[in-house]
């Protein structure tokens, strides 16, 4: 990870690896939007309504894999001080909320013709919905500070304690009574969705991870440029060239 | 000790006390974080019926009965205590006989006025053939385990499918 923490080594790495994301988005997704509305299965119960799971579902895995990687590259910057690290929490920011702000979104245009509301406070769907507001809170945090490294440091603490909320969302179903049913693809004893059905999710999953890969190398490198711009505007302005 | 190291001491104990908070927190609010009561628990607990409640349970097979001016009869059930459930209005789709359901209202002389009835479904997700063949094979579990109270008094009741 130290080696990774040299801007100009990630800017090299990333060069690369950007336009690899950006290919396995386009083929990944291709795929997988063509599996879930035309190959798979209408459910048993749900009928067609069930495709809004190929979105519902990666939207709302990405919402909580990206507040870990978010909370992991936060931990980094704090206690280990790598710039890059910082960058990379705050890059992730916008694009978690993005994805939780699509699952809530795709979540109520399912829950009305199934359940027969557009929302309930249940643990389940109240726990996501603060997701949402620690990411509205951690960007508005950041960009609270004239000073970058304090912004960060900030936004970091709050990222970390947000943290808690992450085992609440992910049991929710299983602690508590919820309108929500439980999860149907990680649990104990297997995935409880047939094959037809789980794998267009999978290649969706994918895609959606791609597609995150893909974002953060593109805004993590233009952080970076800022940053260069800032230094060498900053340089210019003292006179020090 | 360096600063990092003690930096990193600092963020892990401090997110350690905070979950284990947070779990104290939680599990002293068990009770009024669920979404909803079981009809047994309403049966065990007579206080629940004075206020605005929801019960979840299976909708009883064979027991909804449509009436004038669309009024709905029917009976939820955990398979070990049944409520009688009065409703007006639309129903769900997903709403039929043996059929996860949670339902809002409060209780009148032992009948559940109902003012909102919410379907509720399954982690299980399968084309109809399939559903179709488990049925046949006897293999079917449907919505049961998930009403059932957590498998303490699972009886012979969990054995029978009838649906």
């Amino acid at each position: 990870m130290q080696y990774f923490a040299n801007p100009t080594r990630f800017m090299k790495l990333t060069q690369r690896l950007g336009p690899l994301f950006a290919a396995a988005t386009v083929l990944l997704f291709g795929l997988g939007v063509y599996f879930a509305l035309f190959f798979s299965p209408a459910d048993y119960q749900q009928g067609e309504s069930v495709r809004i799971m190929y979105v519902h579902v990666p939207a709302a895995w990405m919402a909580l894999f990206c507040y870990i990687s978010m909370v992991i590259a936060a931990a980094v910057g704090l206690i280990w001080k790598h710039p890059v690290a910082d960058l990379a929490a705050k890059a992730t920011a916008p694009v978690g909320a993005a994805f939780t702000f699509l699952a809530l979104v795709t979540g109520s245009l399912w829950g009305k013709p199934m359940w027969g509301t557009w929302w309930v406070w249940d643990a389940r769907l109240t726990s996501v919905l603060v997701l949402f507001f620690l990411y509205l809170g951690y960007i508005a945090l950041n960009s609270a500070f004239d000073d970058p490294t304090r912004g960060a440091r900030a936004s970091a603490i709050l990222a970390l304690v947000g943290a808690v909320n992450l085992p609440i969302i992910k049991f929710s179903v299983d602690w508590w009574n919820t309108l929500h049913q439980p999860s149907s693809v990680v649990r104990l004893d297997g995935p409880a969705i047939h094959p037809s059905m789980l794998w267009p999710l999978l290649l969706m999953a994918g895609a959606f991870t791609c597609y995150y890969m893909w974002v953060l190398c593109l805004r993590v490198r233009s952080e970076i440029i800022a940053h260069k711009v800032r230094a060498l505007r900053l340089r210019q302005a003292h006179g020090w060239e | 000790m360096k600063r990092k190291h003690r930096r990193f001491v600092f963020v892990a104990t401090g997110l350690a006390i905070l979950f284990v908070a947070a779990a104290l927190i939680l599990s002293a609010m068990k009770e009024s974080l669920v979404f909803f009561h079981s009809p047994t628990e309403l049966a065990e607990k007579p206080e629940l019926a004075d206020k605005r409640l929801r019960i979840g349970g299976l909708v009883e097979t064979g027991s909804v009965e449509r009436g004038a001016d669309a009024e709905v009869r029917f009976r939820v059930t955990d398979l070990e205590n049944a409520v009688p459930v009065r409703f007006k209005g639309l129903l769900p789709d997903l709403f039929r006989e043996g059929q996860g359901v949670v339902v809002e209202g409060h209780l009148q002389d032992g009948v559940f006025m109902a003012d909102e009835v919410l379907a509720k479904h399954d982690e299980n997700y399968m084309p109809p053939e399939v559903a179709d063949a488990l049925k046949k094979s006897g293999k079917w579990e449907h919505m049961k385990k998930t009403f059932e109270r957590s498998g303490e008094q699972s009886g012979e009741q969990s054995q029978d499918s009838k649906y």
